[in-house]
């Protein structure tokens, strides 16, 4: 089994490729076949899983040769898959959560006249994804990388006969290039000093570089990381992105695409190793992002980009996570599976509240829904009870390692930290419970015409299962720190550090603070009423919902001098380059006028000039022997 | 060492007609002098010692290249012309000068060199010939092979002429045929007496009118035709009791 | 009599065909003035051949006897396919060239 992971990237994007070419004709059954693709790489992704199980720990790593890719003088890569606890821990994630989603937008997108293609670009995302996490090489990665982009892009602007969504869509593509430049930068830096750019010789070679480069190769990694991840600075794609459907919000933006900045950072934890100060650099990036995503999910009225912000939020714990060190990496993955089920999980019931609310996303109409929808009342909860970290639900067990680890360290560093994340989680716990009640509780600020109601089961069901994954998965893996033993042929061994601060204190000031969010939401929010438009409010409020006015930075700081500095380069290219060769072309324009009339169009008046050459070359040759040639 | 009678002899039967090449005017004549240029040099390679290159050079060049040459001027018509006057300003002297100048420049430089001539020439028989080409040189065979094979190619696409419309039919000749108004059906036949073979004679439509069209034209413009009148005349003639005997004289009695 | 007169002979051959090529209008009398020029050579290649005593000139001479096969070939076609399009095989009268 672990021979055929290949499948995983070539069923679907087999499937795709037929959905894209068999035009309308391929409507009818094209949703089902794009479950069935996403649904075998489950089946091909658990049986390796099963077969790695029973393996040593030490031969858990397999490598699968495809081709020989570039064959080329002093690079010379092959195209392989590296299968091993981390690759295949996400091979499950993205192929369990994707065909749930995939069962899902079968009810969700049914009333969409292009169904088909929706479920093409979410099986082309899936072999995207599959490729990127599986990928031998950092060069075979960015094939991948590239490709979720596009299916992103593709995606995020499926429905672009609204303006405003197509420019979602470009607006995501643009600022994943940023970061794209990144990883490409860093293949260079790699290439350039160790001659190669697949894992295991970069890998091999990293401890023996030099600080600098590796600190140089690993800050471009983290801004390829940012692009991809929705961190800061190249955080402002996310909220847009939610221009989307629902079920790709759930799939790219929440659970999968947007984590493969993680992985790309616990992946080259050997560059790291050797680089501190980038390490430091990607925990306090993750810091800031966590803290910058809570405050922006603050303000949200708008419930998906209130999850987005969320997202943001919770993947910067990942990066602070994955920027600890070994100390970090196990728990960074952990809360990203169990990241990817409950927040799967709720936007899949966010999705669930709009389809029964004619697409209405502004919370402040939204209240007193789980009347009408008790179901997605239950997912939805178990998700947030989830997100909370709230024992014995799985972030409780994810977050609060990762809280615990924050804390682990020397002088400023932890302290600073590990109060961003316990401080994080307060602001979490306010911001989603405040969510959960606009829309759960509260008085019903319905439209007229809108008239909730449950989803049907196709909907409900992977909700239900994704609800049951976010209640007792991170429990399941917990247990016995299954989870890191699974993990520690990727990121080795680690030895317990004891934090700053006992760990049962850290614990309980967690715990005290998520109550005391949960308990301010419930005051503002759950007991009192909401005005179904949103109050004017202070500066920071006004800041938060304007995402942080990141767009105006953008715009000031890049968009305006690029404008000016391309204009100015313009100009100097048409005056000074363009001058420059024209004169010139027309210099020899004229030369040439002048000399066009010795073509006279006769060919024997050439022979003439051919045969006077002729002459005087053996005339030369001849005067320049000195003596007449002979052979004595 | 060359026999100088034989030497003399071979530049007698090269150079003068070479000449032809600058002052003959007809090109089939041209030709043949060239032939037998070729021919001379022929002999000289035998004289030479090189009896295998002279077989070559009368199979490939007399043979070959030189009716190749001869076939090409009966398609473009042997009576093509050529003016002899000079178009291009100063050509004809500044050529000659050249031509002429290279001709005394060469000779001037072979005359003033001395190399001394190998007491024993080599021989250029096919067998020594052969083990040169096909193992010294057998990768210049080859090349030279492709060489050929491109130059047939290139020749036949040069000369080929696609058809562009497809062949008419016999059917479609005579429809158009039709539709001009010209004759629908063939001419009359000449000579309706057949009292000799004729030919010259047009035939005689039911009113006795001889009609023009059943003979040649080519007959006409020779002047070989015979009146119709007059020959129907002849033979009314009772005078003349034996017409057949006339037949020799009739076309002075025709005139 | 030395060998090297047949070289002064090609010399001669040589100069007449250049003039043909420089002075005939007509085509196919210029063409037979370049493949006197190409016997020319062939002469005096099969003359030093004979004066060195070494067999490497006849050679020599017989490649460029099938080069100018080859090129009689396409020559005439070239000849054949210009008379096709203007019907005539001047050589001044296909003016193209003209800058």
């Amino acid at each position: 089994m672990l021979d055929l992971t290949w499948l995983l990237i070539a069923v679907p994007l087999a499937s795709s490729l037929v959905l894209l070419l068999a035009g309308t004709r391929a409507n009818p059954w094209g949703h089902w076949l794009g479950v069935i693709a996403s649904g075998s790489t489950f089946v091909v992704g658990l049986g390796a899983f099963i077969q790695m199980l029973g393996l040593d720990a030490e031969e858990r790593s397999h490598a699968v040769h495809l081709f020989s890719w570039i064959p080329g003088g002093e690079l010379n890569l092959d195209a392989g898959l590296l299968v091993d606890p981390l690759s295949l821990t996400f091979v499950l994630l993205v192929s369990f959560v994707g065909t749930l989603i995939h069962v899902y937008s079968v009810a969700y997108m049914e009333h969409d006249p292009n169904r088909r293609i929706f479920f093409a670009y979410l099986n082309l995302f899936v072999a995207a994804m599959l490729l990127l996490v599986l990928a031998d090489s950092f060069l075979l990665l960015f094939v991948g990388w590239e490709g979720v982009g596009l299916a992103s892009y593709l995606l995020i602007g499926f429905w672009n006969q609204k303006p405003e969504y197509a420019t979602a869509a470009k607006k995501a593509f643009v600022v994943n290039r940023v970061g794209d430049i990144g990883l490409i930068i860093a293949m260079g830096l790699m290439f350039a000093s160790f001659g190669a750019v697949d894992f295991a010789t970069v890998f091999a070679a990293a401890p023996e570089a030099s600080t600098a480069t590796l600190t140089a190769t690993g800050l471009m990694l983290l801004l390829a990381a940012t692009g991809k991840s929705a961190q800061f600075p190249l955080q402002s794609w996310l909220g847009d992105a939610m221009a989307g459907p629902t079920p790709v919000s759930a799939l790219i933006h929440a659970a999968t695409m947007v984590t493969a900045g993680v992985y790309l950072i616990v992946r080259s934890a050997p560059i790291f190793e050797g680089a501190p100060a980038a390490q430091t650099v990607v925990a306090a990036v993750g810091a800031f992002t966590l803290i910058l995503g809570a405050l922006i999910g603050l303000a949200k009225d708008d419930i998906k980009k209130a999850l987005a912000a969320s997202t943001m939020s919770q993947i910067g714990y990942m990066m602070l996570a994955a920027g600890l060190g070994p100390v970090g990496y196990a728990f960074a993955i952990f809360h990203l599976v169990t990241h990817g089920f409950f927040k799967a999980g709720m936007f899949l019931g966010a999705g669930s509240v709009m389809h029964g609310m004619q697409d209405q996303v502004d919370m402040r109409r939204f209240g007193a829904l789980r009347t009408a929808m008790v179901t997605t009342w239950i997912t939805f909860g178990l998700g947030w009870l989830a997100i909370l970290g709230v024992p014995p639900f799985s972030g409780f067990w994810s977050k609060d390692k990762i809280i615990e680890a924050a804390f682990v360290g020397e002088g400023a560093q932890p302290w600073i930290l590990g109060g961003a994340a316990l401080i994080g989680a307060g602001l979490t716990a306010f911001y989603m419970s405040r969510l959960f009640f606009m829309t759960f509780h509260g008085k019903a600020r319905w439209t007229d015409d809108q008239h909730p109601h449950e989803s049907p089961a196709l909907m409900t069901v992977p909700m239900i299962i994704l609800a049951v994954g976010s209640a007792f998965l991170g429990l399941f893996l917990a247990l016995g720190d299954r989870f890191s033993h699974w993990l520690e042929p990727v990121t080795g061994h680690v030895e317990h550090h004891e934090p700053v601060l006992p760990i049962p204190v850290i614990m309980t000031a967690t715990l005290l603070l998520v109550a005391l969010g949960v308990w301010g939401a419930w005051r503002k929010y759950g007991a009192a009423d909401v005005p179904t438009t949103a109050p004017t409010a202070s500066l920071a409020t006004v800041a938060a919902r304007n995402d942080m006015f990141q767009d105006s930075v953008n715009r000031g700081v890049f968009e305006r001098p690029g404008t000016h500095l391309t204009r100015t380069l313009v100009y100097a290219d048409a005056a000074v380059v363009d001058g420059a060769v024209d004169k010139q072309a027309e210099a020899w324009s004229r030369t040439g006028e002048v000399v066009r009339r010795a073509q006279n169009g006769q060919v024997r008046s050439y022979a003439l000039t051919m045969l006077v050459g002729l002459v005087i070359v053996i005339f030369v040759v001849v005067q320049g022997v000195s003596k007449p040639c002979s052979r004595s | 060492m060359v026999n100088p009678v034989l030497f003399w002899i071979i530049a007698a039967i090269t150079v003068i007609p070479s000449l032809a090449l600058l002052f003959a005017r007809k090109t089939v004549y041209i030709a043949m002098s060239i032939v037998l240029v070729m021919v001379g040099l022929a002999a000289a390679y035998v004289t030479l010692g090189a009896p295998f290159l002279g077989v070559v050079q009368i199979v490939v060049y007399t043979g070959a290249v030189m009716m190749l040459f001869v076939f090409v001027l009966m398609l473009v018509g042997v009576d093509q012309r050529e003016d002899l006057r000079e178009t291009i300003r100063n050509q004809r002297w500044i050529g000659l000068v050249t031509a002429l100048g290279l001709g005394a420049f060469l000779v001037s430089i072979v005359t003033r060199v001395s190399i001394p001539v190998a007491e024993e020439g080599v021989s250029g028989e096919p067998d020594v010939i052969a083990f040169m080409l096909f193992e010294r040189y057998v990768l210049v065979m080859e090349v030279l092979g492709f060489l050929l094979i491109t130059a047939a190619v290139g020749a036949l696409v040069l000369t080929h002429v696609p058809r562009l419309k497809p062949r008419r039919t016999q059917l479609e000749v005579q429809r158009d045929r039709v539709r001009v108004g010209a004759d629908p059906v063939n001419k009359p036949m000449p000579g309706v007496y057949a009292r000799h073979n004729a030919l010259d004679v047009p035939a005689l439509d039911p009113e006795g009118k001889p009609i023009e069209a059943s003979i040649s034209r080519v007959l006409e413009m020779r002047d070989q035709t015979q009146e119709g009148e007059s020959f129907r005349a002849t033979l009314d003639d009772p005078t003349r009791p034996d017409s057949s005997y006339r037949d020799s004289t009739s076309k002075e009695d025709g005139r | 009599m030395d060998p090297i007169n047949f070289v002064i002979l090609a010399a001669i051959l040589f100069a007449i065909g250049a003039a043909a090529v420089l002075l005939r209008r007509n085509a196919i009398v210029a063409f037979m003035g370049v493949e006197l020029m190409l016997n020319a050579s062939n002469l005096a290649l099969v003359a030093f051949s004979r004066i060195h005593g070494e067999i490497d000139g006849q050679v020599m001479a017989f490649f460029v006897m099938v080069v100018a096969a080859a090129e009689v070939v396409v020559g005439l076609a070239i000849i054949i396919a210009v008379f096709r399009a203007r019907q005539t095989i001047s050589l001044d009268e296909p003016a193209e060239l003209k800058g």
